[in-house]
């Protein structure tokens, strides 16, 4: 698997460099944020806002009325918790483009409970106006700001920086509002989302030589969510569906995925795998086993759904990718 | 068409008449804003006769029913701020963060030729555009400002934006004095000092009260001229009441400082009854057995 560096910084400068109208406003994170070289390219259009971010959100408010496209970059925490009432009167009421690029999302950041981002897409998915996409992997990044630019309305991102892997072809960008389907099977449909889709691959592959057809997709647009490919895909699913995200297990993929199973009447029973409360500050690795958002708890839930023991033990899972964030 | 050029008294004229709208307003609902028509009537006549450039008025001449909330599929209702003009590079814009005075702005409007004269007949009626506190679709409004201390923040973008494409008209807002409470207000002065946004007019209408009493009783917030000049703006103080004081505020030089204006004001102007309950003014009730004398000060106006 291909291990790409700072995709995220090479794609802002080449949206910069397509669209002029677009800057980037910090809150003293940007050289955390991959924008440290587009401060550099584009001083003129790199505003930094001081660590006051309220006072940012609805600044960026007063440029997106005058035609310019703001990229707000800080911690995902940071662009929703304390600012959630300038998020909502001053963007997403009157419906501007203002891109929230919100970086280190949930446990992604050893930083503990201030840092981490874990009921952010239960909060945007609230806001109305408000678009969501939660990316996994470098195709994902090099993709959500086209989409996110062409999006009429405001746009929240969970963005991953440094060392991500390139999971799905370069050259198959993602689409707006279609889940990524990796599998296809009748028996459980797996939806991840953000870093756990990477452990969902992992989950999968072995599943599948013990016999389970298992469906997964991984899905980036979390908001809206009303993408038929899902729809059908959980219709299939004879024993029910998991679902695997980075974010609290109330108001996220999970919570999302059950609306649509109620809505269309699937009656398909759902497990949804995700942080049960606040997390604290440790590695990405050692947060996913603890927290049981990982390739080994798809397999219970597998268990659990289908009633099969599998004997699939955590040495049997493909290795663990150890790219682990080291910053705060 | 030449602009008008009103003569002080026009601008008293106006101020008045707003006073009286809004009296009428509470006399013939039981109660409404009247404390902020007291203190800021002169400031807001002064401000859409003397102080800003606006173009002429670009909205509908009679008030219309809500036109929806924006969203994807209705990014082009009636905009509010279209009653201070069509944006223009060499005009001016006006941003209204103490929004609990739309009835003062729509007032002011009508006032000014710029909305029907008898547009406040839809003044807070269900299903219309002339909220009680008003928002991006309400006449004379560029944004929804309840929620205190974001539109200042707005109005700076707003001027950063326009001072980097070289306009030369300028973005007005104007506050209350409570909402200087709010932490933002402070974020934006710091920023708009930093990237010294000398096209940003901040205009308060000081009159001394909040919700719950005096200022200085809920929260200090004097020295106010010392506070602002350290944030990086320059800023004066006059009284509110007297219009060719407040219209010479805006000529003090502030070259690379946005400009600070505070008008001293009090809510009980024009209408002495209203002395009795100050600073507990927020929202003026007028009790059946007030009327009359409420009444008579109205005929007298």
């Amino acid at each position: 698997m291909k291990i790409e560096v700072n995709t995220h910084e090479k794609n802002i400068l080449r949206l910069a460099e397509e669209h002029p109208e677009v800057v980037v406003l910090s809150a003293d994170l940007g050289t955390s944020c991959e924008v440290k070289k587009f401060r550099q390219v584009y001083p003129d259009r790199y505003f930094t806002m001081g660590i006051a971010e309220q006072n940012m959100v609805s600044w960026a408010a007063g440029l997106a009325r005058e035609g310019y496209r703001p990229f707000i970059h800080t911690f995902a925490v940071f662009e929703y918790r304390r600012v959630l009432d300038q998020v909502e009167m001053s963007v997403a009421y009157p419906n501007l483009p203002v891109v929230f690029v919100g970086f280190v999302p949930g446990i992604t950041t050893p930083g503990g409970v201030s840092h981490q981002s874990i009921n952010d897409v239960a909060v945007m998915r609230s806001v109305p106006n408000m678009a969501i996409f939660d990316v996994g992997d470098a195709t994902d990044i090099d993709s959500v700001l086209d989409i996110a630019y062409a999006y009429n309305g405001p746009v929240y991102i969970r963005q991953l920086r440094k060392e991500v892997p390139r999971l799905f072809p370069a050259n198959e960008p993602m689409v707006f509002n279609r889940a990524r389907e990796l599998s296809r099977g009748d028996d459980v449909l797996i939806l991840s989302s953000s870093i756990c889709t990477e452990e969902a691959m992992r989950a999968t592959a072995v599943l599948k030589e013990r016999g389970i057809s298992v469906g997964h997709m991984h899905v980036t647009t979390l908001k809206p969510f009303t993408d038929p490919t899902i729809v059908e895909a959980i219709e299939r699913a004879k024993y029910g569906v998991i679902t695997i995200e980075n974010h609290l297990d109330i108001g996220g993929l999970g919570s999302a995925t059950a609306d649509m199973i109620a809505e269309h009447g699937l009656g398909k029973k759902l497990i949804k795998i995700g942080l049960k409360g606040y997390a604290h500050g440790a590695s990405k690795m050692y947060l996913m086993e603890k927290y049981g958002i990982n390739a080994m708890n798809l397999v219970n839930a597998v268990e659990t759904l289908t009633g099969k023991e599998l004997n699939i033990k955590k040495e049997d899972l493909e290795e663990v990718r150890f790219v682990d964030f080291l910053e705060v | 068409m030449d602009k008008k050029i009103y003569s002080r008294e026009e601008v008293q004229a106006i101020a008045n008449s707003i006073r009286k709208q809004i009296l009428g307003i509470a006399l013939k609902t039981g109660g409404c804003y009247l404390a902020q028509a007291c203190s800021s009537a002169e400031i807001v006549a002064s401000l859409y006769t003397k102080v800003m450039n606006l173009g002429p008025s670009e909205g509908l001449w009679e008030p219309i029913p809500f036109p929806g909330v924006p969203g994807p599929d209705n990014m082009d209702y009636p905009k509010g701020m279209m009653y201070n003009g069509a944006p223009a590079p060499d005009k001016d814009r006006f941003f209204v963060s103490c929004c609990h005075y739309a009835s003062v702005i729509y007032c002011a409007l009508a006032a000014t030729g710029r909305i029907s004269p008898d547009c406040m007949d839809k003044f807070n009626v269900d299903g219309w555009n002339m909220e009680m506190i008003g928002a991006e679709h309400s006449p004379g409004f560029e944004n929804t400002a309840g929620s205190l201390g974001q539109t200042i923040s707005i109005a700076g973008g707003t001027a950063h934006a326009r001072k980097r494409r070289g306009d030369t008209g300028k973005c007005y807002v104007m506050l209350g004095d409570g909402e200087l409470q709010e932490g933002q207000t402070w974020e934006c002065i710091q920023a708009a000092g930093h990237y010294k946004l000398d096209n940003l007019i901040i205009v308060i209408d000081a009159n001394d009260q909040q919700v719950e009493g005096q200022i200085e009783n809920q929260m200090t917030e004097e020295p106010l001229i010392d506070r602002f000049r350290s944030f990086g703006a320059e800023c004066v103080s006059v009284n509110g009441h007297d219009i060719d004081a407040f219209c010479e505020a805006f000529n003090t030089p502030h070259e690379g400082k946005p400009l600070v204006v505070i008008g001293r004001t009090r809510g009980t102007t024009g209408i002495p009854p209203l002395e009795k309950r100050w600073p507990f003014l927020h929202f003026v009730r007028i009790g059946k057995d007030e009327k009359e004398e409420f009444q008579k000060i109205y005929d007298a106006m």
